[in-house]
C-alpha cells in the first residue's frame, strides 16, 4: 500500500478529482494548504503597501491506495493537474504501515478498497 | 431658492438621489456574493467603475442627450458640460434643475453597472470602461430621451414610471447581447460555479430594496400623492414577488433557496418600477405575486443553453421590465395616477402604447450593445485567456485578492518608500525569502 500525495494548482483541483473518478480511484481527501515552489511569485499592493506573495495557494490531495492502483493514481493526478507552467506542484509516494476502516474494523487492503469498487 | 422651487420636493429629492446612488454599490455586493472568491473584487470594480466614468459621461454629454430638447429619438447638446443648469427648476418639477441631474444621473449609473452581471469573470477591465463610457453615451441616455426627455414613447402616450425602458429593458437586453457576444466561461457547463458568499447577496439585495425607494418614490420628483402611491407599491409589489418565488422553489425543489429569494426581490422591485405610480396598491400586489413566473422560467430555462448570462440580468430585469411595461397597459387607474386608465378600466389604446415600447426598446439596446462591443473588440481584446480566467480576475487584473491572509506576504514597498535595503538585496540575489506580514493596512 501506497500514500500518494499531491499538491496542485486550485484551479486544477476539479481536474484532477476528475481524472481520478474516471480511473476509478475513489478513496481521497483533498484540503487547501498554502506552499511555497520555485514559481514566479506575484506581487499585490493594497494602499500604497506593496507586498509579494511568497506563499501560494495550492490544493493537497491524499489518496490512500493498493499497490495495483498506484501508477493510475499518480497517473491522473499529474495529468489532471498539469498546465506545462512552473507551479504545477508535485506528487509525492510514501510507503504506507496499516489502514483501519473505523466502521468495520477492516485492515489494509479490504479497507483502502472503498466499498462497491 | 430660485422661485417655483418646492422645498419639500427639494428636500426629498436630495434624499431620493442618495438613495440611489447607494444601489450602485448594494449591486456590487449582491453581484460580489454570487461569483466565485476569485473575481469577487472584479465584479464589485465593475460596479465601481460605472459610478466614476458613468458619472462623468452624464455630466458631459449624457444629460443633455437625455433631456435636452431635440426630437423624437434624442436630446441635443443644449446641456453639454451642464451648461444652462442650475437652480431654477426645470419646466414641470419645482425642484433645482442642477438636483434633476444628480437624481437622472444616478440612473444612468446603475443602469450601466447592471450590465455588467451578464460578462463577469471573464471581461478585461480596460474594455469594460471603455464600454462603460460609449453606453452610457449612446444607450441609456437615448432610450431615457424616449421616455423621461419628452421623446417619441413619450408623446406617444406610453407610460413608464421609473425606467420599466431605460433601466430595466435597456440593461436586460444589453446583457443578453453583451453575454452572447463575449462567450461562455471557460468552466462553464463543465463545472459547478458556485456563489461563493450567498451572505453578500441577500445583503446586496436588501440594500438594493431599501435604495429602490428613492429609486421609484423619488420618479414622481417630488413629495407628492403619486411618489407616495410608488413608494408604499416599491414596499408591496417585492413582498409579494418573495412569496410567489417561495412557492415556486417549493414547488420545483422542495426548498425555499436564499440565492432565490434574494433574486425574488430584484425581480419585485423592477417589475414595479415602470409602474409604480400608475396602479393602485392591490394591483401592484397582484403583479408582484405573478412577475415571479416569468422571470423564474427564464432563470431556470437560460443555463440550459449556450447563452452564459452570468448573474441573470434578462431574467431578472428584461422580462420583469417587460411584464412590468405591459401590466399597466391592463390595470393603470386613472383614479390613482390622474393621468390614463388602462384596458381594464376602459381605454385599450394605453396597452398598445405600452406594446410599442417592448417591441421597440429590446431590439434598440440589443443592437446597439452588440455593435459597440464588436467596436472595442476591434482595439483591443474583450475577454481574459483562459489561463488568466484560471487563475482568477481579481489578481489578474487589479493585483488584489478579496480574501488575502497575509500570511508568506514580504513587505517590498510601504507608501512608495522602500523598506530596508538589506531586505530587498536578499530577494534580488534570490537568498530565501523570510516570511513577513503586511503592516496593519488601516494605517496609510
Amino acid at each position: 500500500m501506497k500514500m500518494v500525495i499531491g499538491v496542485v494548482r486550485p484551479e486544477k483541483a476539479n481536474d484532477v478529482l476528475e481524472a481520478l473518478f474516471r480511473a476509478k480511484i475513489r478513496g481521497v481527501s483533498m484540503s487547501k494548504v498554502q506552499g511555497h515552489g520555485g514559481e514566479l511569485q506575484r506581487v499585490e499592493t493594497y494602499r500604497g503597501t506593496t507586498v509579494q506573495m511568497g506563499l501560494s495557494e495550492k490544493i493537497r490531495f491524499e489518496i490512500a491506495v493498493s499497490d495495483q492502483y498506484v501508477d493510475d493514481t499518480v497517473k491522473a493526478v499529474s495529468e489532471g493537474g498539469r498546465t506545462g507552467d512552473v507551479g504545477d506542484g508535485k506528487i509525492f509516494v510514501l510507503p504506507l504501515d496499516s489502514v483501519v476502516r473505523v466502521r468495520t474494523g477492516e485492515t489494509d487492503d479490504d479497507a483502502v478498497t472503498p466499498v462497491g469498487n | 431658492m430660485a422661485s417655483g422651487v418646492d422645498v419639500g420636493d427639494t428636500a426629498w429629492m436630495l434624499m431620493a438621489t442618495a438613495l440611489v446612488v447607494l444601489m450602485t454599490p448594494a449591486l456590487g455586493i449582491f453581484y460580489a456574493g454570487l461569483v466565485r472568491s476569485k473575481n469577487s473584487l472584479n465584479t464589485f470594480m465593475m460596479c465601481l467603475a460605472a459610478l466614476g466614468v458613468a458619472t462623468v459621461s452624464w455630466a458631459v454629454v449624457g444629460y443633455s442627450l437625455a433631456f435636452g430638447d431635440g426630437g423624437g429619438f434624442i436630446g441635443n447638446l443644449d446641456h453639454a458640460f451642464l451648461s444652462g443648469v442650475g437652480f431654477e427648476p426645470r419646466e414641470g418639477t419645482a425642484i433645482p434643475q442642477l438636483l434633476f441631474v444628480a437624481f437622472q444621473g444616478s440612473f444612468c449609473i446603475l443602469t450601466v453597472a447592471l450590465v455588467s452581471g451578464a460578462v463577469v469573470e471573464r471581461i478585461r477591465f480596460g474594455p469594460y470602461m471603455v464600454f462603460v463610457a460609449l453606453w452610457s453615451t449612446l444607450v441609456y441616455p437615448v432610450m431615457a430621451h424616449w421616455v423621461f426627455g419628452g421623446g417619441f414613447l413619450a408623446e406617444a402616450g406610453t407610460l413608464d414610471f421609473a425606467g420599466g425602458v431605460s433601466v430595466e429593458m435597456a440593461s436586460g437586453f444589453s446583457a443578453l447581447a453583451a453575454a452572447m457576444l463575449i462567450g461562455v466561461r471557460k468552466d462553464y457547463g463543465r463545472q459547478a460555479l458556485l456563489p461563493h458568499n450567498s451572505v453578500l447577496v441577500l445583503l446586496g439585495a436588501g440594500l438594493l430594496w431599501f435604495g429602490w425607494f428613492g429609486f421609484n418614490g423619488g420618479s414622481g420628483i417630488g413629495a407628492n400623492d403619486i411618489g407616495v402611491l410608488a413608494f408604499t407599491n416599491t414596499l408591496l409589489a417585492p413582498a409579494c414577488t418573495l412569496v410567489g418565488w417561495f412557492v415556486l422553489d417549493l414547488i420545483r425543489g422542495g426548498k425555499v433557496t436564499a440565492v432565490g429569494a434574494a433574486t425574488a426581490v430584484i425581480v419585485g422591485c423592477v417589475a414595479i418600477t415602470p409602474a409604480a405610480g400608475f396602479i393602485s396598491p392591490m394591483w401592484a400586489m397582484a403583479l408582484g405575486l405573478i412577475a415571479a413566473a416569468p422571470s423564474y422560467l427564464i432563470i431556470v430555462w437560460l443555463p440550459r443553453t449556450r447563452v452564459d448570462e452570468t448573474l441573470d440580468v434578462l431574467g431578472a430585469h428584461g422580462v420583469a421590465g417587460i411584464f412590468g411595461i405591459l401590466f399597466i397597459g391592463f390595470f393603470a387607474q386613472a383614479d390613482w395616477n390622474g393621468i390614463s386608465d388602462g384596458l381594464f378600466y376602459g381605454n385599450a389604446g394605453q396597452l398598445g402604447d405600452q406594446a410599442l415600447a417592448v417591441l421597440i426598446s429590446p431590439v434598440y439596446a440589443f443592437g446597439v450593445t452588440y455593435l459597440l462591443l464588436r467596436l472595442i473588440g476591434l482595439f483591443a481584446p474583450l475577454r481574459a485567456t483562459d489561463k488568466e480566467e484560471a487563475v482568477g480576475m481579481d489578481v489578474i487584473q487589479h493585483g488584489e485578492e478579496a480574501y488575502v491572509s497575509g500570511e508568506g506576504a514580504i513587505l517590498l514597498r510601504v507608501a512608495g518608500k522602500q523598506t530596508p535595503a538589506e531586505l530587498d538585496s536578499d530577494l534580488e540575489s534570490g537568498a530565501l525569502p523570510t516570511l513577513a506580514v503586511p503592516p496593519d493596512r488601516k494605517e496609510n
